[in-house]
Protein backbone atom coordinates (compact mmCIF):
# COMPACT_ATOMS: atom_id res chain seq x y z
CA UNK A 1 0.00 0.00 0.00
CA UNK A 2 1.82 3.09 -1.20
CA UNK A 3 1.14 6.72 -0.58
CA UNK A 4 -1.32 8.14 -3.09
CA UNK A 5 -1.20 11.63 -1.64
CA UNK A 6 2.02 13.13 -0.32
CA UNK A 7 1.93 16.73 0.75
CA UNK A 8 5.16 18.31 1.96
CA UNK A 9 5.68 21.78 3.41
CA UNK A 10 2.48 23.18 1.96
CA UNK A 11 1.85 26.90 2.52
CA UNK A 12 -1.20 28.62 1.10
CA UNK A 13 -2.22 32.27 1.10
CA UNK A 14 -5.51 33.95 0.22
CA UNK A 15 -4.11 37.33 -0.75
CA UNK A 16 -2.20 38.51 2.33
CA UNK A 17 -3.73 36.01 4.70
CA UNK A 18 -1.89 32.73 5.17
CA UNK A 19 -4.45 29.91 5.46
CA UNK A 20 -2.13 26.89 5.57
CA UNK A 21 1.19 26.76 7.38
CA UNK A 22 3.76 24.22 6.33
CA UNK A 23 1.47 21.19 6.14
CA UNK A 24 3.04 17.79 5.61
CA UNK A 25 0.58 14.92 5.44
CA UNK A 26 0.22 11.74 3.41
CA UNK A 27 -2.65 9.39 2.57
CA UNK A 28 -2.10 5.72 1.88
CA UNK A 29 -3.89 3.82 -0.87
CA UNK A 30 -7.32 2.62 0.18
CA UNK A 31 -7.47 4.33 3.55
CA UNK A 32 -10.04 6.72 4.94
CA UNK A 33 -8.37 9.81 6.36
CA UNK A 34 -10.55 12.16 8.40
CA UNK A 35 -9.66 15.84 8.65
CA UNK A 36 -11.05 17.50 11.75
CA UNK A 37 -10.70 20.90 13.36
CA UNK A 38 -12.61 24.07 14.16
CA UNK A 39 -14.21 26.19 11.43
CA UNK A 40 -11.66 28.18 9.49
CA UNK A 41 -8.77 25.91 10.51
CA UNK A 42 -7.84 25.16 6.91
CA UNK A 43 -9.06 21.59 6.55
CA UNK A 44 -11.37 22.31 3.58
CA UNK A 45 -8.72 24.51 1.99
CA UNK A 46 -6.25 21.65 2.37
CA UNK A 47 -8.73 19.20 0.82
CA UNK A 48 -9.22 21.47 -2.17
CA UNK A 49 -5.50 21.78 -2.86
CA UNK A 50 -5.54 18.07 -3.70
CA UNK A 51 -7.49 18.52 -6.94
CA UNK A 52 -6.57 22.18 -7.43
CA UNK A 53 -10.06 23.49 -6.74
CA UNK A 54 -8.42 26.49 -5.07
CA UNK A 55 -7.18 27.55 -8.51
CA UNK A 56 -10.65 28.96 -9.07
CA UNK A 57 -9.95 31.65 -6.47
CA UNK A 58 -7.74 34.31 -8.12
CA UNK A 59 -5.82 35.54 -5.04
CA UNK A 60 -4.57 32.10 -4.00
CA UNK A 61 -0.82 31.50 -3.80
CA UNK A 62 0.72 28.14 -2.99
CA UNK A 63 4.19 26.92 -1.95
CA UNK A 64 5.33 23.40 -1.24
CA UNK A 65 4.89 20.05 -2.86
CA UNK A 66 1.63 18.21 -3.53
CA UNK A 67 2.15 14.82 -5.13
CA UNK A 68 -1.02 12.96 -6.06
CA UNK A 69 -0.86 9.49 -7.62
CA UNK A 70 2.82 10.01 -8.29
CA UNK A 71 2.48 13.37 -10.01
CA UNK A 72 3.42 16.83 -8.81
CA UNK A 73 0.01 18.36 -9.50
CA UNK A 74 1.21 21.98 -9.35
CA UNK A 75 3.75 21.51 -12.12
CA UNK A 76 3.32 23.46 -15.32
CA UNK A 77 1.17 21.72 -17.88
CA UNK A 78 -0.71 19.59 -15.36
CA UNK A 79 -3.90 18.40 -17.05
CA UNK A 80 -6.60 19.63 -14.65
CA UNK A 81 -9.58 17.83 -16.16
CA UNK A 82 -7.70 14.54 -15.84
CA UNK A 83 -6.61 15.39 -12.27
CA UNK A 84 -10.21 16.08 -11.28
CA UNK A 85 -11.35 12.86 -12.91
CA UNK A 86 -8.92 10.91 -10.75
CA UNK A 87 -9.59 12.97 -7.64
CA UNK A 88 -13.35 13.38 -7.18
CA UNK A 89 -14.92 15.91 -4.82
CA UNK A 90 -18.21 15.59 -2.97
CA UNK A 91 -19.47 18.79 -1.37
CA UNK A 92 -21.32 19.51 1.85
CA UNK A 93 -24.51 20.49 0.05
CA UNK A 94 -25.55 18.08 -2.62
CA UNK A 95 -25.44 19.86 -5.95
CA UNK A 96 -27.02 17.70 -8.63
CA UNK A 97 -27.39 19.24 -12.07
CA UNK A 98 -30.98 20.23 -12.90
CA UNK A 99 -31.20 17.25 -15.19
CA UNK A 100 -32.41 13.68 -14.98
CA UNK A 101 -30.88 11.19 -12.57
CA UNK A 102 -29.39 9.35 -15.55
CA UNK A 103 -27.86 12.47 -17.07
CA UNK A 104 -26.27 13.48 -13.76
CA UNK A 105 -24.28 10.25 -13.63
CA UNK A 106 -23.61 10.02 -17.37
CA UNK A 107 -22.39 13.61 -17.60
CA UNK A 108 -18.81 12.99 -16.49
CA UNK A 109 -18.13 9.98 -18.71
CA UNK A 110 -19.69 11.86 -21.62
CA UNK A 111 -17.40 14.87 -21.33
CA UNK A 112 -14.50 12.46 -21.04
CA UNK A 113 -15.50 11.10 -24.44
CA UNK A 114 -17.74 8.12 -23.76
CA UNK A 115 -20.56 8.23 -26.29
CA UNK A 116 -21.70 4.63 -26.58
CA UNK A 117 -25.15 4.26 -25.06
CA UNK A 118 -24.60 0.69 -23.86
CA UNK A 119 -21.39 1.68 -22.11
CA UNK A 120 -23.06 4.69 -20.54
CA UNK A 121 -26.00 2.59 -19.33
CA UNK A 122 -23.52 0.21 -17.74
CA UNK A 123 -21.57 3.00 -16.05
CA UNK A 124 -24.75 4.65 -14.74
CA UNK A 125 -26.05 1.42 -13.26
CA UNK A 126 -22.71 0.46 -11.73
CA UNK A 127 -22.14 3.88 -10.24
CA UNK A 128 -25.64 4.06 -8.78
CA UNK A 129 -25.24 0.57 -7.35
CA UNK A 130 -21.91 1.51 -5.79
CA UNK A 131 -23.52 4.59 -4.26
CA UNK A 132 -26.31 2.35 -2.92
CA UNK A 133 -28.95 4.31 -4.82
CA UNK A 134 -29.81 2.00 -7.73
CA UNK A 135 -32.71 0.16 -6.08
CA UNK A 136 -34.35 3.44 -5.13
CA UNK A 137 -34.15 5.08 -8.57
CA UNK A 138 -33.86 2.34 -11.19
CA UNK A 139 -37.50 2.77 -12.28
CA UNK A 140 -37.27 6.53 -12.69
CA UNK A 141 -33.86 7.27 -14.15
CA UNK A 142 -35.44 9.90 -16.38
CA UNK A 143 -36.91 11.85 -13.44
CA UNK A 144 -35.33 15.10 -12.35
CA UNK A 145 -32.51 14.67 -9.83
CA UNK A 146 -33.90 17.63 -7.94
CA UNK A 147 -36.93 15.57 -6.92
CA UNK A 148 -34.79 13.20 -4.85
CA UNK A 149 -34.51 13.60 -1.09
CA UNK A 150 -31.44 15.34 0.38
CA UNK A 151 -29.81 12.03 1.30
CA UNK A 152 -30.53 10.57 -2.14
CA UNK A 153 -29.16 13.67 -3.85
CA UNK A 154 -25.95 13.32 -1.87
CA UNK A 155 -25.61 9.67 -2.88
CA UNK A 156 -26.32 10.72 -6.47
CA UNK A 157 -23.41 13.16 -6.24
CA UNK A 158 -21.23 10.31 -4.98
CA UNK A 159 -22.43 8.15 -7.90
CA UNK A 160 -21.59 11.04 -10.23
CA UNK A 161 -18.09 11.24 -8.76
CA UNK A 162 -17.64 7.46 -9.08
CA UNK A 163 -18.83 7.42 -12.70
CA UNK A 164 -15.51 8.80 -13.98
CA UNK A 165 -13.59 6.06 -12.12
CA UNK A 166 -11.57 8.16 -9.71
CA UNK A 167 -8.82 6.82 -7.44
CA UNK A 168 -9.32 9.32 -4.68
CA UNK A 169 -12.52 10.78 -3.24
CA UNK A 170 -12.47 14.07 -1.37
CA UNK A 171 -15.53 14.59 0.80
CA UNK A 172 -16.17 17.97 2.35
CA UNK A 173 -18.65 17.41 5.19
CA UNK A 174 -20.72 15.10 3.01
CA UNK A 175 -23.30 14.35 5.69
CA UNK A 176 -23.55 17.58 7.64
CA UNK A 177 -26.83 18.63 6.03
CA UNK A 178 -28.42 15.18 6.36
CA UNK A 179 -30.63 13.54 8.99
CA UNK A 180 -29.19 10.66 11.07
CA UNK A 181 -30.60 7.99 8.78
CA UNK A 182 -29.21 9.49 5.58
CA UNK A 183 -25.96 10.15 7.45
CA UNK A 184 -25.77 6.47 8.39
CA UNK A 185 -26.24 5.56 4.71
CA UNK A 186 -23.35 7.79 3.67
CA UNK A 187 -21.17 6.33 6.42
CA UNK A 188 -22.02 2.78 5.36
CA UNK A 189 -21.16 3.76 1.83
CA UNK A 190 -17.76 5.05 2.94
CA UNK A 191 -17.15 1.71 4.65
CA UNK A 192 -17.95 -0.11 1.39
CA UNK A 193 -15.81 2.20 -0.77
CA UNK A 194 -12.82 2.10 1.60
CA UNK A 195 -10.10 -0.09 0.19
CA UNK A 196 -11.08 0.49 -3.41
CA UNK A 197 -10.78 4.25 -3.17
CA UNK A 198 -8.67 6.46 -0.98
CA UNK A 199 -11.06 8.76 0.86
CA UNK A 200 -10.24 12.05 2.56
CA UNK A 201 -13.20 13.34 4.52
CA UNK A 202 -13.63 16.68 6.27
CA UNK A 203 -16.09 16.39 9.13
CA UNK A 204 -17.22 18.41 12.12
CA UNK A 205 -18.78 15.34 13.64
CA UNK A 206 -16.21 13.70 15.94
CA UNK A 207 -18.18 10.49 16.26
CA UNK A 208 -18.36 10.31 12.50
CA UNK A 209 -14.59 10.66 12.19
CA UNK A 210 -14.30 7.90 14.80
CA UNK A 211 -16.71 5.62 12.97
CA UNK A 212 -15.55 5.96 9.38
CA UNK A 213 -11.84 6.72 9.33
CA UNK A 214 -8.61 4.73 9.66
CA UNK A 215 -6.55 7.78 10.50
CA UNK A 216 -7.42 11.26 11.68
CA UNK A 217 -5.61 14.55 11.18
CA UNK A 218 -6.36 17.50 13.44
CA UNK A 219 -5.98 20.99 12.00
CA UNK A 220 -6.03 24.23 13.95
CA UNK A 221 -5.33 27.80 12.76
CA UNK A 222 -4.05 26.57 9.43
CA UNK A 223 -1.55 24.14 10.95
CA UNK A 224 -1.60 20.37 11.21
CA UNK A 225 -1.42 19.75 14.94
CA UNK A 226 -1.45 16.00 15.04
CA UNK A 227 -2.29 13.00 12.88
CA UNK A 228 -2.47 9.34 13.74
CA UNK A 229 -4.50 6.16 13.89
CA UNK A 230 -8.08 7.24 14.65
CA UNK A 231 -8.51 5.03 17.72
CA UNK A 232 -5.30 6.47 19.19
CA UNK A 233 -6.36 10.05 18.49
CA UNK A 234 -9.69 9.50 20.24
CA UNK A 235 -8.37 7.58 23.23
CA UNK A 236 -4.98 9.12 23.80
CA UNK A 237 -4.12 12.18 21.72
CA UNK A 238 -0.54 13.36 22.13
CA UNK A 239 -1.17 17.10 21.85
CA UNK A 240 -3.12 19.17 24.34
CA UNK A 241 -4.80 21.15 21.54
CA UNK A 242 -6.18 17.93 20.05
CA UNK A 243 -7.45 16.77 23.42
CA UNK A 244 -9.10 20.12 24.12
CA UNK A 245 -10.82 20.10 20.75
CA UNK A 246 -12.12 16.54 20.66
CA UNK A 247 -13.34 16.67 24.26
CA UNK A 248 -15.14 19.95 23.61
CA UNK A 249 -12.92 22.09 25.85
CA UNK A 250 -11.99 24.23 22.88
CA UNK A 251 -12.40 28.02 23.18
CA UNK B 1 -16.23 27.45 29.31
CA UNK B 2 -17.71 24.80 31.61
CA UNK B 3 -19.01 21.81 29.77
CA UNK B 4 -22.07 19.86 30.91
CA UNK B 5 -19.74 16.90 31.00
CA UNK B 6 -17.47 18.66 33.53
CA UNK B 7 -20.37 19.00 35.94
CA UNK B 8 -21.21 15.31 35.57
CA UNK B 9 -17.59 14.32 36.03
CA UNK B 10 -17.33 16.58 39.09
CA UNK B 11 -20.29 14.82 40.68
CA UNK B 12 -18.85 11.44 39.80
CA UNK B 13 -15.48 12.31 41.31
CA UNK B 14 -17.16 13.34 44.52
CA UNK B 15 -19.10 10.06 44.67
CA UNK B 16 -15.90 8.03 44.11
CA UNK B 17 -13.99 9.97 46.75
CA UNK B 18 -16.82 9.39 49.24
CA UNK B 19 -16.79 5.71 48.40
CA UNK B 20 -13.03 5.45 48.79
CA UNK B 21 -13.18 7.23 52.16
CA UNK B 22 -15.79 4.72 53.35
CA UNK B 23 -13.72 1.78 52.12
CA UNK B 24 -10.55 3.06 53.75
CA UNK B 25 -12.35 3.59 57.04
CA UNK B 26 -13.81 0.11 56.81
CA UNK B 27 -10.40 -1.53 56.31
CA UNK B 28 -8.85 0.47 59.14
CA UNK B 29 -11.62 -0.51 61.53
CA UNK B 30 -11.48 -4.17 60.50
CA UNK B 31 -7.76 -4.20 61.26
CA UNK B 32 -8.38 -2.49 64.59
CA UNK B 33 -11.05 -5.08 65.41
CA UNK B 34 -8.45 -7.84 64.87
CA UNK B 35 -5.79 -6.01 66.87
CA UNK B 36 -8.08 -5.22 69.80
CA UNK B 37 -10.24 -8.34 69.65
CA UNK B 38 -13.23 -5.98 69.36
CA UNK B 39 -16.27 -8.00 68.26
CA UNK B 40 -18.65 -5.01 68.39
CA UNK B 41 -16.48 -2.99 66.03
CA UNK B 42 -16.21 -6.03 63.75
CA UNK B 43 -19.98 -6.34 63.64
CA UNK B 44 -20.29 -2.69 62.70
CA UNK B 45 -17.84 -3.11 59.79
CA UNK B 46 -19.81 -6.07 58.47
CA UNK B 47 -23.12 -4.22 58.68
CA UNK B 48 -21.82 -1.10 57.00
CA UNK B 49 -20.60 -2.99 53.95
CA UNK B 50 -24.15 -2.63 52.58
CA UNK B 51 -23.60 1.13 52.30
CA UNK B 52 -20.43 0.58 50.29
CA UNK B 53 -22.31 -1.76 47.97
CA UNK B 54 -25.01 0.85 47.37
CA UNK B 55 -22.44 3.54 46.63
CA UNK B 56 -20.66 1.26 44.19
CA UNK B 57 -23.88 0.71 42.25
CA UNK B 58 -24.50 4.46 42.22
CA UNK B 59 -21.03 5.17 40.76
CA UNK B 60 -21.50 2.51 38.11
CA UNK B 61 -24.87 3.90 37.08
CA UNK B 62 -23.44 7.41 36.84
CA UNK B 63 -20.61 6.16 34.61
CA UNK B 64 -23.01 4.34 32.30
CA UNK B 65 -25.24 7.41 32.09
CA UNK B 66 -22.29 9.61 31.11
CA UNK B 67 -21.14 7.12 28.45
CA UNK B 68 -24.62 7.04 26.95
CA UNK B 69 -25.25 10.77 27.01
CA UNK B 70 -21.84 12.28 26.25
CA UNK B 71 -19.85 9.75 24.22
CA UNK B 72 -16.65 10.81 25.97
CA UNK B 73 -13.26 10.62 24.25
CA UNK B 74 -9.57 11.03 25.16
CA UNK B 75 -8.90 11.96 28.83
CA UNK B 76 -12.66 11.94 29.59
CA UNK B 77 -12.99 8.44 28.19
CA UNK B 78 -9.95 7.15 30.05
CA UNK B 79 -11.14 8.78 33.27
CA UNK B 80 -14.54 7.08 33.05
CA UNK B 81 -13.12 3.68 32.14
CA UNK B 82 -10.67 3.93 35.04
CA UNK B 83 -13.45 4.92 37.46
CA UNK B 84 -15.69 2.11 36.27
CA UNK B 85 -12.91 -0.41 36.90
CA UNK B 86 -11.54 0.91 40.16
CA UNK B 87 -15.10 1.20 41.45
CA UNK B 88 -15.30 -2.61 41.49
CA UNK B 89 -11.92 -2.80 43.18
CA UNK B 90 -13.11 -0.45 45.91
CA UNK B 91 -16.21 -2.55 46.44
CA UNK B 92 -14.12 -5.73 46.63
CA UNK B 93 -11.81 -4.10 49.18
CA UNK B 94 -14.93 -3.29 51.18
CA UNK B 95 -15.95 -6.97 51.04
CA UNK B 96 -12.48 -8.02 52.18
CA UNK B 97 -12.70 -5.60 55.11
CA UNK B 98 -15.95 -7.38 55.98
CA UNK B 99 -14.17 -10.74 55.74
CA UNK B 100 -11.39 -9.54 58.02
CA UNK B 101 -14.03 -8.29 60.47
CA UNK B 102 -15.67 -11.74 60.45
CA UNK B 103 -12.34 -13.25 61.41
CA UNK B 104 -11.97 -10.64 64.13
CA UNK B 105 -15.34 -11.75 65.50
CA UNK B 106 -14.17 -15.36 65.45
CA UNK B 107 -10.91 -14.47 67.17
CA UNK B 108 -12.72 -12.45 69.86
CA UNK B 109 -14.48 -15.61 71.03
CA UNK B 110 -11.28 -17.65 71.33
CA UNK B 111 -8.51 -17.70 73.91
CA UNK B 112 -5.40 -15.82 72.85
CA UNK B 113 -3.02 -18.26 71.09
CA UNK B 114 0.28 -19.10 72.79
CA UNK B 115 2.45 -18.36 69.78
CA UNK B 116 1.86 -14.86 68.40
CA UNK B 117 2.37 -13.74 64.80
CA UNK B 118 3.46 -10.16 64.53
CA UNK B 119 0.90 -8.65 62.17
CA UNK B 120 1.90 -5.04 62.72
CA UNK B 121 4.19 -4.75 59.66
CA UNK B 122 1.61 -6.35 57.37
CA UNK B 123 -1.17 -4.16 58.69
CA UNK B 124 1.02 -1.12 58.11
CA UNK B 125 1.97 -2.24 54.60
CA UNK B 126 -1.64 -2.88 53.56
CA UNK B 127 -2.80 0.45 54.99
CA UNK B 128 0.01 2.24 53.22
CA UNK B 129 -0.85 0.61 49.87
CA UNK B 130 -4.50 1.49 50.26
CA UNK B 131 -3.68 5.06 51.22
CA UNK B 132 -1.16 5.35 48.36
CA UNK B 133 -3.59 4.04 45.76
CA UNK B 134 -6.37 6.37 46.91
CA UNK B 135 -4.01 9.34 47.04
CA UNK B 136 -2.74 8.55 43.55
CA UNK B 137 -6.39 8.65 42.48
CA UNK B 138 -7.27 11.86 44.29
CA UNK B 139 -4.09 13.68 43.28
CA UNK B 140 -3.80 11.99 39.87
CA UNK B 141 -0.22 11.21 40.87
CA UNK B 142 1.48 8.65 38.62
CA UNK B 143 4.56 8.50 40.84
CA UNK B 144 2.48 7.39 43.81
CA UNK B 145 0.64 4.90 41.62
CA UNK B 146 3.93 3.34 40.58
CA UNK B 147 5.08 3.13 44.21
CA UNK B 148 1.90 1.24 45.08
CA UNK B 149 2.40 -1.22 42.24
CA UNK B 150 6.01 -1.82 43.26
CA UNK B 151 5.17 -2.34 46.93
CA UNK B 152 2.70 -5.17 46.26
CA UNK B 153 5.46 -7.77 46.21
CA UNK B 154 6.37 -6.99 49.84
CA UNK B 155 2.79 -7.66 50.92
CA UNK B 156 2.74 -10.92 48.94
CA UNK B 157 5.95 -11.96 50.66
CA UNK B 158 4.57 -11.08 54.10
CA UNK B 159 1.59 -13.33 53.34
CA UNK B 160 3.86 -16.20 52.34
CA UNK B 161 5.91 -15.72 55.53
CA UNK B 162 2.71 -15.77 57.61
CA UNK B 163 1.69 -19.00 55.95
CA UNK B 164 4.99 -20.64 56.90
CA UNK B 165 4.72 -19.21 60.42
CA UNK B 166 1.16 -20.44 60.90
CA UNK B 167 2.14 -23.91 59.76
CA UNK B 168 4.91 -24.19 62.30
CA UNK B 169 2.74 -22.69 65.05
CA UNK B 170 -0.01 -25.25 64.36
CA UNK B 171 2.57 -27.97 64.80
CA UNK B 172 3.83 -26.42 68.03
CA UNK B 173 0.41 -25.50 69.49
CA UNK B 174 -2.31 -27.70 67.94
CA UNK B 175 -4.84 -26.38 70.45
CA UNK B 176 -4.61 -22.94 68.79
CA UNK B 177 -5.67 -24.32 65.41
CA UNK B 178 -8.91 -22.30 65.09
CA UNK B 179 -7.33 -19.01 66.03
CA UNK B 180 -4.35 -19.60 63.77
CA UNK B 181 -6.60 -20.34 60.80
CA UNK B 182 -8.39 -17.06 61.43
CA UNK B 183 -5.03 -15.28 61.37
CA UNK B 184 -4.06 -17.05 58.19
CA UNK B 185 -7.28 -15.86 56.56
CA UNK B 186 -6.68 -12.29 57.70
CA UNK B 187 -3.25 -12.47 56.14
CA UNK B 188 -4.69 -13.69 52.85
CA UNK B 189 -7.38 -11.00 52.82
CA UNK B 190 -4.77 -8.32 53.37
CA UNK B 191 -2.76 -9.72 50.49
CA UNK B 192 -5.89 -9.56 48.29
CA UNK B 193 -6.48 -5.96 49.35
CA UNK B 194 -2.96 -5.23 48.11
CA UNK B 195 -3.88 -6.75 44.73
CA UNK B 196 -6.93 -4.50 44.42
CA UNK B 197 -4.84 -1.47 45.39
CA UNK B 198 -2.46 -2.44 42.59
CA UNK B 199 -5.39 -2.56 40.17
CA UNK B 200 -6.49 0.92 41.26
CA UNK B 201 -2.97 2.26 40.78
CA UNK B 202 -2.82 0.69 37.31
CA UNK B 203 -6.13 2.32 36.41
CA UNK B 204 -4.80 5.69 37.58
CA UNK B 205 -1.74 5.19 35.36
CA UNK B 206 -3.97 4.35 32.41
CA UNK B 207 -6.09 7.40 33.06
CA UNK B 208 -3.10 9.71 33.16
CA UNK B 209 -0.81 8.18 30.56
CA UNK B 210 -3.17 6.30 28.26
CA UNK B 211 -1.05 3.19 28.60
CA UNK B 212 -2.20 -0.14 29.95
CA UNK B 213 0.59 -1.24 32.30
CA UNK B 214 -1.12 -4.35 33.60
CA UNK B 215 1.05 -7.47 33.15
CA UNK B 216 3.93 -5.49 31.68
CA UNK B 217 5.33 -3.29 34.37
CA UNK B 218 8.84 -4.40 33.49
CA UNK B 219 8.60 -2.91 29.99
CA UNK B 220 10.24 0.37 30.84
CA UNK B 221 7.97 1.58 33.65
Amino acid sequence: MGEVVTVTGLNLWYGERQALHSISLAATEGEVLALIGPSGCGKSTFLRTLNRMNDLIPSVRIEGSVVVLGEDIYRNGMELAELRRRVGLVFQRSNPFPKSIYENVAYGPKIHGEKRRVELDEIVEQSLRRADLWDEVKDRLGASALRLSGGQQQRLCIARALAVRPKILLMDEPASALDPRSTAKIEELIAVLRGEYTILIVTHNMQQAGRVSDRTAFFCDGALIESGVTSDIFTNPQKKETQDYITGRFG
Amino acid sequence: MTRHLDREIGRLKEAVLNLSALVEESVYRAIRAVEDGDAALAKQVIEEDAIIDQREVFVEEECLKIFALYQPVAIDLRFLVAILKLNSDLERIGDLAGNIASRAKGLAGLPRPSGIIDFAPMFAAAKSMLRGSLESLVELDTKKALEVIRSDEALDEANRANYREVKSLIRAYPADLDALLHYLSVSRYLERIGDHCTNIAEDVLYMMEGKIVRHRLDEGW
